[in-house]
């Protein structure tokens, strides 16, 4: 591979709570020790439960929330570290999809000022010039140039969530975190937006990470996959890899949990029980071994490894080589 | 797609601007508001053109009844005070400072209290501390021990009255801007700004304040109320605007001496005052009910 866009490692987001003058506190480990690579034009998706540190994850590649540690790369530039100024110009290379479409556009603007926002920001432009780019810009999702007069408050779900993309790609951006960009919206309407995250992808060779837990969205979009479990990676590697052979059974338990439309459905899935061990004190050992049907003494004693099996293909289980995750 | 898309824009078009038409049918309907807010606008409208209407000046003695306030006439309806001066022309005239005392030292304390509680609200940490600490210190101050210290150490000009009176009613303001801050600052559409480059002062006027108006206008409102209860009051006490220039205060101050003997001077001010303060906080009702429907 050549130099890839975006290159993290080992990158850490650790909250500090309860701390109070009379209490140290402690510690949540919302991303832990996260690497991972993406080439230009190429589509991760990041998936888990509620919880997983996705969202964390997500936002602290673009440093809205700051990493505790680690670092980020972008274009072999670091990002972590990065002063003020800088980063604020390192902003046009990278952007941010929501997934709340209400929430995530000031109803005080107009479309039209929502969408030059940024051409405002970094001086781009005569005001003839932002006229013409948010035009173009709203051409490009599939809105009527008239829409820039508007306010966020006129539009519906789906619309608006154009409008968001419209403004993440308003910089020309060449990374995207797309933080679950359609788990807010009407099924009828998320093929829609997919569609419209495909057809750019393809149009302007964006990289994204599109953060989510509808794994049909994320099969049909994705690349490459990545599996977080209480902020670290259990397994990461191709689409075809993770969907066809599993190897750690978080992501097998998550395959499982996909609603399928099959009446031979097999009946050897692997259900989650119990909720999310508490973030503060997590497992030692494998922190998914309190949930996990195959786990031993052993996965309590030692933390496993992300090892590589295979072709970009990475898990972290101490039983990955002995256990047959394959769906049959 | 394009065209399907289009098409439901121009259905929704029709309820283009629609929020303020239902903020104002939902002021309309909250009654007492609608009386308060005639109320203050007639008095202001009264205020305004009293030049225009009244016979007398504020100061214009009538030497002839000089030593004892006369009661209610046909020449003078609300009596005149000890010196011989007309006193429906000083209640007009003192109704012209007081309201405008109370309305600059109200958008006073709303700057001040917008501008601390955005800058504690929005940096957070030392900056919270700080400017919230400084805000209890000022609200723990008892207000009427310190002016009548002041009051013996000097008299302010009306200028220096109306920042006097601002600086010390803003503390209400700066602990709600604050809360909205704290609340209106993670939301999405400021992490997107930011995400866009956003920085600092952008973010706090561009982005969070003009959604934080609606509680903002309400406080400004309710700071009206408060202002004139001050003015009324540091006047009141002769700290305030001296005499011969009247105020609904100094006019109380002067009328409380002949209470027993001449009680047409005292009353009058003291139901402008009630009726103007209870006027401005059911308008300021209203426009809460309005700005911020619950449910």
């Amino acid at each position: 591979m050549t130099q890839p866009l975006i290159e993290v490692r080992d990158l850490e987001v650790h909250f500090p709570v309860g701390r109070t003058m009379f209490n140290a506190g402690a510690t949540v480990r919302a991303v832990h020790r996260v690497s991972f690579e993406m080439g230009r034009g190429e589509v991760v998706g990041l998936v888990g439960e509620s919880g997983s540190g996705k969202t964390t994850l997500g936002r602290s590649l673009l440093r809205l929330i700051e990493p505790t540690g680690g670092s980020v790369r972008l274009n072999g530039k670091e990002v972590t570290g990065m002063s003020p100024a800088d980063l604020r110009r390192a902003r046009s290379d990278m952007q941010i999809i929501f997934q709340d479409p209400f929430a995530s556009l000031n109803p005080r603007m107009s479309v039209g000022e929502i969408l030059s926002e940024a051409l405002h920001l970094h001086s781009i432009g005569s005001r003839a010039d932002r006229r013409d780019r948010v035009a173009a810009l709203l051409e490009t999702v599939g809105l009527p140039p008239q829409a820039a007069e508007r306010y966020p408050h006129e539009f519906s779900g789906g619309q608006r969530q154009r409008i968001g993309i419209a403004r993440a790609l308003s910089v020309e951006p060449a990374f995207i975190v797309a933080d679950e960009p359609v788990s807010a919206l009407d099924v009828s309407i998320q093929a829609q937006i997919v569609n419209l995250l495909a057809e750019l992808r393809e149009k302007m060779k964006l990289s994204i990470l599109f953060i989510g837990h509808d794994l049909s969205v994320i099969e049909y979009l994705c690349d490459r996959v990545i599996v977080l479990y209480l902020g670290k990676v259990m397994e990461s590697g191709t689409v075809a890899e993770i969907y066809q052979r599993p190897r750690h059974p978080y992501t097998r338990a998550l395959l499982d949990a996909a609603p399928q439309v099959d009446a031979n459905r097999r009946t050897d899935r692997i259900m989650l029980t119990g909720d999310l061990p508490s973030p503060v004190s997590p497992p030692s050992g494998c922190i998914f071994r309190t949930r996990c049907p195959f786990a031993q003494p052993e996965c309590a004693a030692t933390v496993p490894p992300l090892e590589t099996k295979g072709a970009d293909h990475r898990v972290a289980c101490i039983r990955a080589d002995e256990i047959d995750l394959v769906p049959g | 797609m394009v065209d399907l898309t289009t098409q439901t824009l121009e259905v929704e078009t029709a309820r283009s601007r629609r929020p303020y038409r239902q903020m104002a049918a939902r002021f309309m309907r909250h009654r007492l508001a609608v009386v308060g807010a005639v109320v203050l606008i007639l008095m202001a409208l009264i205020v305004i053109a009293a030049p225009w209407f009244l016979p007398y000046r504020y100061d214009q003695q009538d030497f002839t009844i000089l030593g004892v306030p006369t009661p209610p006439s046909a020449e003078h309806w609300l009596g005149t005070d000890e010196l011989g001066r007309d006193a429906l022309t000083r209640l007009v005239y003192g109704g012209r400072v007081s309201l405008g005392v109370g309305l600059l030292g109200a958008i006073i304390s709303t700057l001040v209290g917008t501008a601390i509680g955005s800058v504690a609200g929005f940096y957070r940490g030392i900056w919270d501390m700080l400017l919230m600490r400084f805000t209890d210190v000022m609200l723990s101050i008892p207000t009427l021990p310190l002016v009548l210290l002041l009051s013996t150490l000097f008299r302010p000009s009306p200028g220096l009255l109306i920042v006097i009176v601002g600086g010390l009613i803003w503390m209400g303001t700066a602990r709600l801007v604050r809360s909205q801050f704290l609340a209106l600052r993670e939301r999405e559409y400021v992490e997107a700004a930011r995400a866009l480059g956003a920085a600092g002062p952008r973010l706090i006027l561009r982005h969070i304040l003009p959604n934080a108006l609606g509680p903002i206008t309400v406080a400004a409102t309710l700071a009206v109320g408060t202002s004139i209860m001050l003015e009324s009051g540091l006047s009141f006490l002769g700290f305030g605007i001296l005499p011969p220039v009247p105020t609904w205060g100094n006019i109380l101050n002067s009328a409380s001496g002949w209470l027993s003997i001449a009680p047409w001077l005292a009353i009058p001010p003291g139901l402008c005052i009630f009726f103007t303060v209870l006027a401005v906080n059911f308008v300021g009702e209203g426009l809460r009910d309005a700005m911020e429907p619950r449910g």
